[in-house]
């Protein structure tokens, strides 16, 4: 196995063009994995740690572009306002050495459908940002997973960045295990209010092939709370609406029956999730009305 | 009856530091810093210049007749020095620790998933895993038997209880696995009337998963071929004479030619005690004349071990109204896997203490232990106690709610105490404080409620991944109580040697102990050099590396080492102390009846005599080796179970609180507390970890470790899927240690090691329970049983 260590992105896209089978390492929280279980045998690691680019994260446009190298634990400790779903989603995420190494990027181009940056980025609205020696474009998160740990990227594309908007309002993010910590997702559920476009956005992890949103759900809760004028009054939400909203949260799963977890238990744990965040995040956007 | 001399509460930084290093003492570990940083050398790490790398070829299906194996294209592999089936083993083909029946290398049946079938040496670890997948095994695949009531033809509790069952039942078995048939052993306890009757009768059935060791360092060995012939083998064990024997045996070798010494044991909790590496490094470095290191990952680590065995279990409880025990009848089935391993002595425990430690007049207890095509089961901490405790403490809880009772009155009116009779017929001879464990717990204060104020997710079910932030959560407390024997039991030479060697060594007196008995992790040194520093009065105390150039220590397991290895090391210094004593006397020119040694010198309080033992020994050497024996046990009787079958008991007990999320099925330990007598903390604070550590170990049972079997085959062999406790499952405990002398037992110790494995699963599973109000009557409970999805 041979081991490439660019120091610069264009080296790195470079070498990924050149070997198109090269398989990148970021914090190596997988790779490493897949290396121990035999499972990965790649003919050549591309290490991107040394690429000093790719720690860093801005705000552009009041978006934030966040480098493919920043590692979960700075997610939490420097971008809690910024990406609070996808902060809280970092705080589920393994144990404080995972959480020192592994990054977004990572998660993102591995593709399991138990990720958890998956639901937190679905329901906040992203782009990924994708280069190589042919040029960069970005790929909307709804198109970015194709398949079981299967992704919209070419082989000789890298992952660059990660682009998040702003948070117009309250985000939440839920993850189901079996154990207290350090826990693969039994199902997971994200959720981002969107006060500014008037619209609700859904990620439901662990609970189909891929990560993928509740259309239907996200349609009917904005569409009550347009026609309501909840948006404006911050009244209570109605117990129906939110029990409607969980219902078809679960309705948009299509899950599996595996060591984890039952795929009934799934779908039953993803309406609770579902009706428990919508409350805590509508109890924050009231809150946060009362505060201006 | 004796009084507590301490009560030690709470988490180890209340106890008292380090005194003098003797008896009762803190004394630190002599491992404990290079553990904490490090650069202890375990198994794995063992290195030799010049060494191969031996890999196990294993069967991929739990039952097929093997029709031929091809290993041309894995020897014509480049880098391979060899490669051996069982055509290779020059001795006996079979092992096992109590009936031989387990193949070396795959005979011309493979019983399990993962059985050895083929062995690669090579000069890299990867070479020789791509020669192992070049070898062609022709399988003939057959239908696996994987469950242990119908292997043995009962797959109905009907027919438990059909007094026809026992003459019958190996007429009724499935397909048979061993040629004797899929019984491996059936204890039968019987006592008072055969057809008692009852005011209130209680009847459940009850589940416990397959659980893993999971200890952290998973097996290795390096062996070293030697110039007489024969071979030196160092791996991570726990009973090196019991590997040697086998071992030897395999290779056809005198035990003069085998010799092991012990690696670093990265844990053991039971899952060494078989055979793993050891023949088959032994046999590639016999053949290819070179060191040949093994080193399973975790994966091949669960096939590399026997597991604790899943057990179904059906009783009934009968009680006056008064709630009074009048009858207990059980049927308990154990799961042995393929082989017999020691499902024997594992049904022993299950059958004969299998009601608790509870009085009761009229008892009818059938145990089980049968082979299927699952892994092989054998000994895991609580060996065969752990499964049965689920079941009689659910069902004190079953019969306290139906006498509407207070679950922890009832259990004291029915509670063993000294100079109670078991089941078996055997008076207990010294302390059982059964009451005063329960009655302290119950003393103890309880927990605030969290949720009052700001929440903290990591105090909430769910933990840090925000599912609730009190939603659906429901308190539950609940108490179980236990008993398990120490040391080996039914009538085995339970013994241990012991040499102690006293001089002197750059002008101060040092004591060097010698045993085999396996340091795994719990701390045997450190007690060994307590034992020698107390008897020999010296402060220097070296330990000497474990191996077989002394005698048999026996086995690490059954919470015996303390008591067995320690009883040597005790009596072997005293011999060690009579000869200074005797010196001492012949230097004074008379008798003085006080001597005693302490702070390096021989010395009497009622004189004023002070002879430092560097003057006594000079350059001479003192040295007693000795083989030490508890009392002996007895068989039982093999229709109905009478005998003296366990030399002690050791009493522990839980409680539990739990908040559960009732909707997601979710469960947060809240805290665990802890009561248990150790006759005497021989290291308090090391007794303080074992309690900690075996709480964990059955909180994870109760509530996440499970291997999880399908048609034979394990389907999450590594940490990813098999689930142990983490740092947010595991809660902070209370815990009070009772030290009520047996008298006995060398300074009136018990065992401690296993108890507190058994008493706190059945006190989390109940805890859940009241939480929940469901009947929840199996391990571990998973969201799906409380949710009910
Ligand atoms: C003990 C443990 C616990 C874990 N717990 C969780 C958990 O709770 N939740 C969870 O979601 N995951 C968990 N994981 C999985 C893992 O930590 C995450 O998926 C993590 O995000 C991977 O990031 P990484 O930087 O380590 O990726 P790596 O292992 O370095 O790489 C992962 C994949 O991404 C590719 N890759 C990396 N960077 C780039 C790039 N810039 N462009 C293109 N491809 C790239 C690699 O080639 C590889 O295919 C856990 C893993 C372990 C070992």
């Amino acid at each position: 196995m041979d081991f490439l260590q660019p120091v610069t992105w264009a080296e790195a896209l470079e070498a990924k063009a050149a070997h198109p089978d090269a398989v990148p390492i970021a914090g190596g929280t997988d790779v490493m994995v897949g290396l121990n279980f035999g499972h990965l045998r790649p003919a050549l690691l591309l290490d991107l740690t040394r690429i000093a680019d790719l720690r860093d994260w801005q705000v552009a446009d009041g978006a934030v572009r966040l480098g493919a190298g920043v590692s979960y634990a700075r997610v939490i400790s420097e971008l809690g306002d910024r990406l609070p779903g996808l902060a809280m989603a970092s705080r589920t995420i393994g144990s404080p050495q995972i959480r020192n190494r592994g990054t977004v990027a990572g998660n993102l181009a591995t593709a399991s459908p138990a990720g958890d940056a998956h639901p937190a980025l679905l329901a906040a609205g992203s782009e990924v940002e994708v280069a190589s020696a042919r040029g960069t474009r970005r790929i909307p998160i709804d198109d970015f997973y194709t398949g079981v740990k299967r992704t919209a990227m070419d082989d000789d594309e890298l992952i660059a960045a990660v682009h998040v908007a702003p948070p117009s309002g309250p985000q939440q993010y839920s993850k189901i295990g079996t154990r207290n910590a350090m826990v693969i997702a039994v199902a997971a559920f994200g959720l981002a209010l969107h006060p500014d476009r008037r619209a609700v956005g859904t990620g439901i992890g662990s609970a189909a092939p891929t990560p993928r949103r509740a259309p239907a759900a996200e349609e009917f809760l904005a569409g009550e709370l347009d026609s309501s004028g909840l948006w404006e009054s911050r009244a209570e939400l109605p117990e129906a609406t939110i029990a409607r909203f969980g219902e078809l949260v679960a309705a948009a799963a299509a899950p599996i029956d595996d060591v984890r977890g039952s795929a009934p238990y799934r779908v039953h744990a993803l309406s609770v999730m579902a009706r428990r965040a919508l409350s805590w995040a509508w109890a924050d956007y009231r809150s946060a009305n009362q505060e201006a | 009856m004796s009084t507590p001399t301490r009560t030690p509460t709470g988490a180890p930084e209340h106890l008292t530091g380090p005194g003098s290093g003797g008896v009762g003492d803190d004394a630190q570990r002599p491992d404990g810093v290079l553990k904490v940083r490090g650069e202890f050398a375990y198994g794995s790490d063992l290195w030799m210049e010049d060494m191969l790398w031996g890999v196990t070829l294993r069967s991929p299906h739990p039952y097929a007749r093997i029709r031929s194996v091809d290993t041309s294209a894995a020897l014509a592999t480049p880098g391979v020095s060899a490669v051996l089936t069982s055509d290779d083993v020059p001795g006996e083909k079979v092992y096992g620790l109590e009936l031989a029946d387990q193949p070396v290398l795959a005979l011309d049946v493979v019983r399990y998933q993962g059985e050895p079938v083929a062995l690669v040496a090579a000069d890299h670890p990867e070479t020789a895993r791509l020669a192992a997948a070049r070898i062609h095994v022709d399988y003939d695949v057959l239908e696996p038997v994987t469950d242990a009531r119908t292997a043995l033809g009962h797959p109905t509790w009907n027919q438990v209880h059909d007094s026809t069952a026992e003459v019958t039942e190996l007429s009724r078995e499935s397909a048979h696995l061993h040629p004797e048939g899929n019984l491996v052993r059936h204890l039968k306890v019987r006592t008072g009337d055969p057809a008692p009757t009852a005011d209130v009768v209680v009847v459940g059935e009850y589940e416990v998963g397959m659980q893993d060791q999971a200890f952290l360092g998973p097996e290795a060995g390096l062996a070293v071929p030697a110039e007489d012939g024969g071979v030196e083998l160092h791996v991570a064990t726990q009973w090196l004479h019991v590997d040697q024997k086998q071992i030897c045996s395999a290779l056809a070798l005198p035990p003069e030619q085998v010799r092991l010494t012990l690696a670093g044991v990265g844990g053991a909790f039971g899952g060494r005690e078989d055979l793993s590496m050891h023949v088959h490094a032994c046999l590639l470095a016999l053949r290819t004349g070179r060191p040949v290191k093994m080193s399973y990952n975790r994966e091949e680590s669960f096939f590399g071990h026997v597991h604790r065995h899943p057990a179904t279990m059906r009783y009934e409880h009968g009680a006056t109204r008064d709630g009074e025990l009048v009858y207990v009848k059980a049927a308990i089935y154990f799961d042995g896997g393929a082989y017999a391993s020691s499902t024997p002595a594992v049904v022993g425990n299950g059958g004969t203490m299998g009601i608790g430690p509870y009085v009761v007049p009229n008892v009818h207890v059938d145990c089980y232990g049968a082979y299927t095509n699952n892994p092989p089961c054998g000994a895991m901490r609580g060996f065969g106690s752990v499964q049965t405790a689920f079941a009689y403490e659910s069902q004190m809880d079953a019969l306290a709610a139906e006498l509407d009772m207070d679950p922890v009155e009832l259990r004291c009116r029915n509670a063993m105490e000294e100079g109670s009779a078991t089941p078996t017929g055997q008076v207990i001879d010294s302390p059982a404080p059964v009451v005063e464990l329960l009655r302290r717990l119950e003393a103890m204060p309880l927990p605030a409620r969290s949720g009052d104020g700001e929440v903290d997710l990591r105090d909430m079910p769910g933990g840090v991944s925000n599912t609730t932030h009190g939603e659906g959560v429901r308190r539950g407390v609940g108490y179980a109580v236990a008993y398990k024997n120490v040391a080996f039991s039914e009538g085995y030479d339970d013994h241990s040697t012991a040499r102690v060697r006293l001089e002197v060594v750059g002008g101060e007196p040092t004591a060097t102990v010698h045993t085999a008995a396996a340091e795994v992790g719990q701390g045997l040194v450190t007690v060994e050099q307590q034992i020698a520093r107390t008897e020999l009065g010296v402060e220097r105390v070296v330990v000497h590396p474990k191996d077989t150039s002394v005698g048999s220590a026996g086995s690490t397991s059954a919470s015996r080492q303390t008591y067995v290895t320690g009883g040597a090391v005790k009596a072997a210094c005293e011999k060690v102390r009579e000869q200074l004593v005797a010196r001492a006397e012949r230097l004074v020119g008379r008798t003085v009846p006080d001597l005693r040694l302490a702070g390096g010198a021989v010395v009497s309080d009622s004189e004023d005599i002070t002879v430092p033992l560097a003057d006594l020994l000079g350059d001479d050497v003192l040295e007693e080796t000795l083989e030490w024996r508890h009392r002996p046990t007895e068989a039982i009787d093999p229709e109905t179970g009478q005998g003296f079958a366990h030399v002690q008991y050791a009493f522990s007990a839980h409680r539990a609180v739990v908040d559960v999320d009732t909707e997601l099925g979710l469960v947060k330990v809240v805290e665990m507390a802890c009561t248990q007598d150790v006759g005497k903390a021989i290291n308090p604070q090391a007794v303080v970890g074992q309690i900690q550590g075996g709480t964990a170990q059955g909180l994870g049972l109760a509530v996440m470790e499970e291997i999880l079997i399908q048609d034979g085959k394990v389907r999450n062999p590594s940490f990813t899927d098999y689930l142990i406790p983490t740092i947010l499952d595991m809660p902070p405990m209370r815990i009070e240690v009772l030290e009520y002398a047996d008298p006995h037992a060398p300074y009136g110790l018990r065992g401690v090691g296993e108890a507190p494995n058994i008493s706190s699963g059945p006190a989390v599973l109940a805890a859940i329970r009241a939480a929940t109000g469901l009947p929840l009557t199996r391990v571990p409970v998973r969201p799906e049983h409380i949710t009910g999805t």
